[in-house]
């Protein structure tokens, strides 16, 4: 086991809450294992800058709400072998498309500006622009699965990542439930 | 002529009544169908697709609450092929309107949710149409809120059917069709509704709930409303079943 060349992890948190992370580092001793097995290569839990290539697994989190949320996305795809979105804002686009039938500059201004208290103005400096609609990740890229729940339990995700460890396709609709 | 048919489900001989539909059939001899716009006691619309079933000898997929049970026939319940339709079915709802259930009164007790679990629906494979849809507030006991309603129509016929008041119709066409009430005025400000909820409990999703419960609140008692309408069938010969 200890010989194994470790599995290279990608994560991302694109637009969502960061409760599938939170969820994710939920599954308690497979932690150790994953210790193990796996070496973390990007994501909110490690420093790294940029997406590298060579990626086993990416696990993503959130809709594809932003420019950035976008180019990331696509990035994760060119260099991952399998893109798992997990949680239902990957997987619906959930929570973040309740904007969706307001344009994005009504939007702003409704909140920037005539919701401001103080300081009225869109911040334009260092955001990425949104784009028209909060879309689920397999609107903008190819998905290979699909792990459902707000947040998916640590026990599905527990699930999905033994089973992918020992190389079997994780039976993903009895372990975790959609919306 | 008997009262009692014989017809195969999934292989299995069973005895019906004539008269019954596929679906009541197969409630009667436990087998399983699933069905959203259906509702026990009420008429039947075959507005949902879910209760497709194949019937040996018919090309087409026919919904088995509105096709009526006869002697002889042969019905299969369970299959890839129906397992496929029913799927496609349940995603185009989701994909119509906007079913955010992290944030719905009725998350972890709607039924739409609950078949998307039990058929095995992980994600959506049509893209979402978002479209923008009116929440209204204005009656003093209950919301009806359009973003969640897949227009199974059971809250136009219990209201009908079983309470006598026609407060709720349907409104538009096609893809804009919305549940309407009466000519298209604000709930709150209705001539005939009675206030029962019989509508809210009826309803599978969180389209229709009691106002003052908060994401996943929202439990509904349709064992009660079922109840009743079955007795007002039996008290209606000839009245919806």
């Amino acid at each position: 086991m200890k010989n194994q060349p470790k599995a290279r992890l990608a994560t991302a948190w694109l637009d969502g809450c960061s409760g599938c992370h939170m969820s994710l580092l939920d599954v308690d001793e497979l932690l150790l294992t994953l210790a193990d097995r796996v070496t973390i290569v990007f994501g909110p839990l490690v420093d790294a800058q940029h997406f590298p290539e060579n990626v086993d697994v990416a696990i993503v989190e959130g809709a594809v709400s932003s420019q950035d949320d976008l180019r990331l996305a696509q990035t994760i795809r060119e260099n991952s072998k399998f893109v798992i979105a997990l949680g239902d804002c990957a997987v619906t686009s959930n929570v973040p498309s309740m904007r969706n039938s307001i344009a994005p500059t009504r939007l702003l201004e409704r909140i920037y500006i005539s919701g401001a208290t103080a300081q009225p103005g869109v911040p334009t400096q260092n955001v990425p622009a949104l784009l028209r609609a909060a879309i689920p990740l397999h609107e903008a890229i190819k998905v290979d699965l699909h792990v459902p729940g707000c947040p998916p339990s640590a026990a599905a995700i527990a699930h999905v990542l033994t089973e992918l460890l020992e190389g079997r396709k994780p039976d993903v609709a009895s372990a975790a439930k959609f919306g | 002529m008997p009262n009692r048919i014989s017809i195969r489900i999934d292989g299995e001989l069973v005895q019906a009544e004539r008269g019954q539909t596929i679906f009541e059939a197969a409630q009667s001899n436990n087998k399983f169908i699933p069905g959203l716009c259906q509702f026990k006691g009420l008429s039947t619309v075959g507005a949902c697709r879910l209760c497709v079933v194949e019937v040996q000898g018919v090309n087409r997929l026919l919904p088995s609450c509105t096709t009526p049970a006869q002697d002889g026939m042969a019905v299969i319940t369970k299959s890839a092929r129906l397992n496929d339709y029913r799927r496609q079915s349940l995603e185009l709802l989701f994909a119509e309107k906007n079913h955010v259930c992290a944030v719905c009164v009725s998350n972890n007790h709607c039924e739409l949710q609950a078949y998307a679990q039990r058929l095995g629906v992980t994600n959506v494979r049509y893209a979402y149409r978002y479209p923008k849809l009116h929440v209204d507030m204005s009656h003093p006991r209950f919301v009806i809120d359009h973003n969640r309603c897949v227009l199974c129509t059971r809250c136009v016929r219990v209201c009908n059917e079983v309470e006598g008041a026609y407060v709720w119709g349907v409104a538009g066409r096609g893809i804009g069709s919305r549940i309407a009430c009466e000519m298209d005025r604000a709930w709150g400000n209705s001539a005939s509704c009675t206030n029962c909820g019989k509508c809210v409990q009826v309803c599978p999703t969180g389209a229709l709930a009691e106002k003052g419960f908060a994401a996943e609140e929202m439990v509904k008692r349709q064992d009660l409303v079922e109840r009743l309408a079955t007795i007002r069938g039996t008290m209606n010969p000839g009245g919806p079943r």
